[in-house]
């Protein structure tokens, strides 16, 4: 194995102070928690601070293309901000998915440098129109086809952050095979219907095209390989984020341990919770080292990337679910109320560990990718 | 001289090919190239403790040979820093050389079958000879177990319980033990597995001369931590290629044989691929933490995730196998073996056994419960277990 640096960079840590201040004054939870029933359900001036000010849109894009010239590692620190915080962004989406969508066609298409100029200075929001739960082993969707005039119809369910989206990467098939259409978000004919989201702080929007008109960016091997790079960093900077959700899920829970009396001692004293405890926290730690391993590969275009990110999700998400599922029940009926943010945090869990394929889904990947075959 | 010069002359002086192999290792010892972090004249050169390796590389590319450290593990790791620490000069001398050479094997006689997460709770007792005259005899009585190499060992360091009459932590006191003294007994202790790997001491009217006592009387706890400091240190290991563990056998039995293969065993195979890796990539970035000088907490979860493991997969192995799985490891012998090993090999032995000896791996060198506690109270941060037994006489203590 190459000795693939798993540590944060001290650059790393002072870009993760600088997200987690501006997230902490501007994104506590309760203001999540208030914003997230309402009709604006992202925090669009939050998104434009961390994204343009911050320039956290701009980090792994390249600087010839207006980026910071950083990699998805930085990208990755980022998302395990946004994922403590729960925050109502769409950095995942658009930062990391569509912007890896392009950086991958490169200027080999039309459009992509000012695309990604435009991205890096968070002046768009890009979301590819894909299933939140799309995998990056599947195949090429078929969902949206073009008719004889270049023109695309169909339906695509469950599209997270769209609803926010000023662009669509839309993956659809041509006469002549796969492509990838730029379509602006209020083009006429597509019809974006919000639905009501398990996942709270990531809304997700079903949808309908009849016969909007798009620019192709991208057609064949290009327009697949792109869509299955956007799907596998999406999955790698993904697991960065579950690592966040699940150390806020084990801080919340080890505080309300340490405070919380009954029978007259701490609740924390009880082995029958301490050692779950100790057990998450352990779970953890190694969650960091896999999250940052499947960062690091990406970022490093290293061979061993698939491994890395089929890893990830099979870990991470498990990691994610379990501490948000422990926070629930360590802080008992106080955790089940919907003025605590235990929820929130579960939900986004829940939906995490579907987004971008199931754990099960990674095992099978990996089954393939290092040899232990199906029976 | 600088290290280099000290091998060359070594080398020059004692030719590996034609000396023999204890003169050898004395001959090492004696010129500092033994341990070079330990003092001069102790085996040492007081040198930084990294430089050893070179010294290592150097004599095993030249042919020497080595004190065969796996069979001298416990005086290596435990009972040296012990010594260094606390012994008087006098037993420095005497004890560290054959220690280091081999001549002379330790063990620990530690546990008891009353005492083994409450260590300090051991009740064998060392009295007096003569009532409480300062360096007299100590007559010692009691029962230790857990003992790996009693039967092979010339000392031991023993902790014994001094005064009754005072909390249990403060009534210990540390010595060295003579395994050949005719009141020390060692039976063989057959493990679950079959084999006896550890033994039984039985200490009745053991003699031990004051002058074989580590550090003062009552301060046998204080001197102890120094020795189980040693032993998690020891407890690291060293980096692991990708499938290196038990995992890897399992991973090579799926792939040959296909007729094993089910849908459920293939998604279980998978999530113990992915804990084994997940394990793995955490000792890996802990190395990269302790490189950096940073060590973290990380290591004490290390032997939790490794025993979870180890016993998870290796309890799936014989289920995979089936029928096979009935059978046990050296069932071509028609019977349980009663070997003696001194070493645990994993990847040598059949299923069975490695499904069996993996249930010491939660239990052996702290059982994964205490881990948990210490993990939540010194990591976390976690209330401290509530402690009946702190201000109370031992001998007062419910037994």
């Amino acid at each position: 194995m190459s000795p693939v640096a798993l540590l944060y960079s001290e650059v790393e840590d002072d870009l993760r102070a600088s997200v987690r201040a501006l997230l902490a004054d501007r994104s506590p939870w309760n203001a999540v928690l208030a914003r997230c029933e309402t009709d604006q359900p992202y925090d669009t001036a939050l998104w434009k601070s961390l994204a343009a000010d911050l320039g956290c849109a701009s980090l792994a894009i390249p600087e010839k293309f207006g980026g910071a010239g950083a990699s998805w590692r930085e990208a990755a620190v980022v998302a395990e901000e946004v994922g403590r915080a729960v925050a109502p962004v769409p950095f995942l989406t658009s930062s990391v998915m569509a912007t890896a969508a392009v950086l991958a066609l490169g200027e080999a298409a039309a459009d992509a440098g000012e695309l990604l100029d435009r991205l890096a200075a968070g002046r768009v929001t890009v979301v590819l129109a894909v299933p939140f739960s799309y995998a990056p082993d599947a195949a090429f969707p078929e969902a949206v086809r073009t008719d004889e005039a270049g023109r695309l119809s169909g339906a695509v369910r469950s599209v997270a952050d769209s609803s926010v989206a000023d662009l669509l990467l839309v993956p659809a098939v041509t006469e002549d095979g796969p492509a990838l259409f730029v379509v602006e978000a209020d083009a006429e004919g597509l019809k974006r219907d919000g639905v009501t989201s398990l996942d709270l702080t990531r809304p997700l929007a079903d949808l309908a095209f009849a016969g909007v008109g798009g620019r192709q960016l991208a057609s064949g091997d290009a327009a697949v390989a792109a869509l299955s790079h956007a799907l596998r960093v999406g999955a790698a900077v993904l697991a960065s984020e579950q690592l966040g959700i699940a150390e806020a899920c084990l801080e919340l829970s080890v505080g309300y341990l340490k405070t919380r009396h009954q029978f007259g001692r701490l609740i924390g004293s009880y082995q029958g919770l301490k050692h779950r405890a100790a057990d998450l926290w352990a779970s953890v730690a190694q969650a960091r080292a896999v999250a940052r391993y499947a960062a690091a590969c990406v970022a490093d275009d290293d061979s061993d990337a698939p491994v890395a990110v089929a890893l990830a999700q099979a870990y991470c998400s498990g990691v994610a679910v379990r501490a948000a599922e422990e926070c629930v029940q360590f802080h008992g009926g106080i955790g089940f109320t919907w003025e605590h943010p235990a929820h929130l945090y579960l939900k986004r869990a829940k939906s995490a560990s579907i987004a971008l394929g199931t754990a099960a889904r990674h095992r099978a990947a990996l089954g393939q990718l290092v040899d232990l075959p199906a029976a | 001289m600088s290290l280099h010069e000290r091998i060359k002359a070594l080398l020059e002086e004692h030719d590996p090919a034609s000396t023999p192999r204890t003169e050898f290792l004395r001959a090492r010892f004696d010129a500092g190239l033994a341990w070079v972090h330990f003092p001069v004249g102790l085996g040492g050169l007081d040198a930084p403790r990294e430089q050893q390796r070179i010294v290592d590389e150097a004599l095993a590319a030249a042919g020497a040979p080595d004190n065969d450290p796996y069979r001298i593990g416990i005086g290596l790791g435990m009972a040296a820093p012990t010594i260094l620490a606390h012994g008087t000069d006098e037993q420095r001398r005497r004890f560290l050389r054959p220690l280091w050479t081999g001549e002379e094997v330790w063990c620990q006689l530690f546990s008891e079958p009353g005492a083994g997460s409450d260590l300090a709770g051991l009740a064998t007792k060392a009295v007096r000879e003569d009532g409480s005259d300062e360096g007299s005899d100590w007559i010692v009585t009691g029962q230790k177990v857990w003992t790996s190499m009693a039967h092979e060992a010339r000392w031991a360091i023993l902790i014994a319980r001094t005064d009754p009459s005072v909390p249990k932590h403060k009534g210990l006191t540390y010595f060295v033990c003579d395994m050949t003294d005719p009141g020390v007994e060692v039976r063989p202790l057959r493990q679950l597995t079959g084999e006896a790997e550890f033994n039984e001491v039985f200490l009745t009217g053991v003699r031990i001369p004051d002058a074989h006592r580590l550090g003062p009387v009552g301060a046998g706890w204080a001197v102890a931590q120094t020795t189980l400091m040693n032993e998690r240190v020891a407890i690291g290991g060293g980096a692991q290629p990708r499938e290196g563990g038990v995992i890897g056998v399992v991973a090579q039995a799926w792939r040959e044989r296909p007729e094993l293969r089910t849908a459920a065993a293939h998604d279980a195979l998978l999530d113990l691929w992915v804990q084994a890796e997940a394990a793995r990539l955490t000792a890996t970035r802990l190395r990269q933490q302790l490189a950096a000088g940073h060590p973290g907490p990380e290591g004490s979860a290390a032997k939790l995730a490794f025993a979870r493991l180890n016993q998870e997969i290796s309890g799936f192995e014989v289920d995979l196998l089936g029928e096979e799985g009935l059978r046990y490891d050296d069932w071509s012998s028609d019977r349980w073996t009663t070997d003696r090993p001194t070493t645990v090999d994993f990847a040598g032995r059949g299923a069975g056994y490695r499904y069996l000896r993996a249930k010491g791996n939660s239990i052996e060198g702290g059982t994964s419960e205490i881990l948990r506690n210490i993990i939540a109270e010194r990591v976390l941060g976690l209330p401290p277990e509530i402690r009946v037994d702190k201000d109370v006489p031992w001998k007062d203590l419910a037994q």
